[in-house]
């Protein structure tokens, strides 16, 4: 879900990541303030006349919702079961449309946007020991691993099909002590190229 | 050219003894180290940059105590290592050459301009905007060469920059780093990649086993190879 900023020119790539943030902060409010499923409907309608807005690919913006997908379905269920259908709407629609507009922002915001923002904001907590330059290194690097991590899985992965290993104990011993030791070493590694390109400046 | 220098430089890891009473002084403008596995290069090339500490000896850059004074080294000596997917710190490719930049000074523009000129330089003009874990290895390689040269360090240390990459992408990496105005000390086991450097060292179990032109070198380290 993160890191898949798709590079563009509409209003809302325009729009300052502090304004996106503060107008995301402030829908998600008014979301949770809504009563009527009507409303919701129309919450919706405008969330995705956003995603029409900044032009983003009908396949990017369902890749956004596809993580939810289960989640939204056992919380519907269980409205349903011990709720109505409107309660179901309404808590469905909030986790829905929520998640849809944090992914706008990140589809719209490159990376050290975000990342400057967040600096910018953790620089009064500076008097108290927080170093925001090393906040915004972390948070980059942990974006940084997901591909990383990703790359490590599908290799062991491989592997591990390429050497026969099947069933369920075997496989996640033979997936997990594998990439435990390359994400370990990856880390290692990752850590020396950073010394190197001074980041301990 | 920079002068690197090695003064009766030791390096143990524990017990193991991995280099022992290494004495060069590097000022030519390319140099190459080969070596078998495990003889002891990568330690020697981390060196130049203080990665790792001689644990006997001295190591210096233009005077300057890579121990002593290890980010003022490393701001002249930049370093690429064999898996370029280990050095890519940001999302995007033009965003990982400005990381490099992010403290120069320099204003957005500028670095957004520098990033440009070296990512065509390195033949990934375009490519400013495409996400770096998607990149093919030698690709991967060349982005993290120019994330190191928009820096315009005055030295330049590769260990094994070529080893993952396929023939092509490994002469296409090999002819830049032969081209580079920069100094360059190039760890590889790619001889071939070595016949234009100016000079070739041997190390072999932790000793300089021959210090020679290319040709000489490469003939006595076959040889020894058996
Ligand atoms: N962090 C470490 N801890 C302990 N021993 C190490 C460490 N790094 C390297 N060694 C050992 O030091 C010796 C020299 O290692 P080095 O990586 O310098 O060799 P190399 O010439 O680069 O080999 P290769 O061609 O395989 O890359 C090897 O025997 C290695 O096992
Ligand atoms: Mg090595």
């Amino acid at each position: 879900m993160i890191g898949l900023y798709l590079p563009g020119r509409s209003l809302v790539h325009r729009m300052s990541a502090g304004a996106k943030l503060a107008s995301l902060a402030v829908a998600l409010i008014l979301l949770v303030l809504l009563d009527h499923p009507w409303q919701m409907g129309v919450a919706a309608l405008v969330a995705a006349g956003l995603y029409v807005l900044a032009r983003v690919p009908w396949r990017a913006a369902l890749g956004q919702l596809r993580p939810l997908l289960w989640i939204l379905i056992i919380v519907a269920g269980l409205q349903l079961l011990f709720a109505d259908w409107q309660k179901a709407v309404m808590v469905t629609g909030v986790m829905l449309i929520s998640a849809a507009l944090a992914g706008l922002l990140t589809l719209t915001t490159p990376v050290p946007a975000i990342l400057d923002l967040c600096q910018r904001m953790l620089r009064p907590l500076q008097r108290f020991g927080v170093n925001p330059d090393r906040v915004g290194l972390a948070m980059a690097l942990t974006i940084r691993c997901i591909p990383l991590m990703a790359g490590i899985v599908k290799d062991v992965t491989e592997a591990r099909k390429a050497r026969g290993v099947t069933g369920w104990r075997g496989s996640i011993i033979a997936l997990a002590a594998p990439a435990v030791v390359r994400a370990l070493r990856a880390a290692d590694a990752l850590g020396e190229a950073l010394i190197a390109r001074g980041a301990d400046d | 050219m920079s002068v690197i220098r090695f003064d009766g430089v030791s390096h143990r890891y524990g017990e193991r003894r991995v280099l022992e009473g290494i004495q060069l002084e590097l000022t030519e403008h390319r140099i190459g180290i080969v070596g078998a596995n495990g003889s002891g290069k990568s330690t020697l090339a981390r060196m130049i940059n203080g990665l790792v500490e001689p644990t006997a000896g001295t190591v210096t850059v233009d005077e300057l105590d890579v121990r002593r004074q290890g980010k003022e080294v490393r701001r002249r000596v930049g370093f690429i290592f064999t898996d370029p997917d280990n050095q890519i710190v940001m999302p995007t490719v033009g965003e990982d050459v400005a990381f490099t930049l992010r403290r120069s000074g320099l204003t957005k523009e500028q670095i957004a301009a520098r990033v440009e000129e070296t990512l065509a330089r390195f033949g990934l003009a375009g490519h400013a905007e495409h996400p770096a874990h998607l990149l093919s290895g030698g690709q991967k390689q060349l982005l993290a060469l120019a994330a190191v040269m928009v820096a315009e360090p005055s030295v330049l240390v590769a260990d094994e920059p070529t080893t993952l990459l396929d023939a092509r992408n490994s002469r296409m990496v090999a002819g830049l780093l032969s081209n580079l105005g920069q100094q360059v000390v190039v760890v590889t086991h790619d001889l071939a990649l070595l016949t234009e450097f100016d000079r070739v060292i041997v190390i072999e179990d932790g000793l300089v086993a021959a210090d020679d032109t290319p040709a000489a070198a490469i003939a006595f380290y076959r040889a020894l190879l058996g």
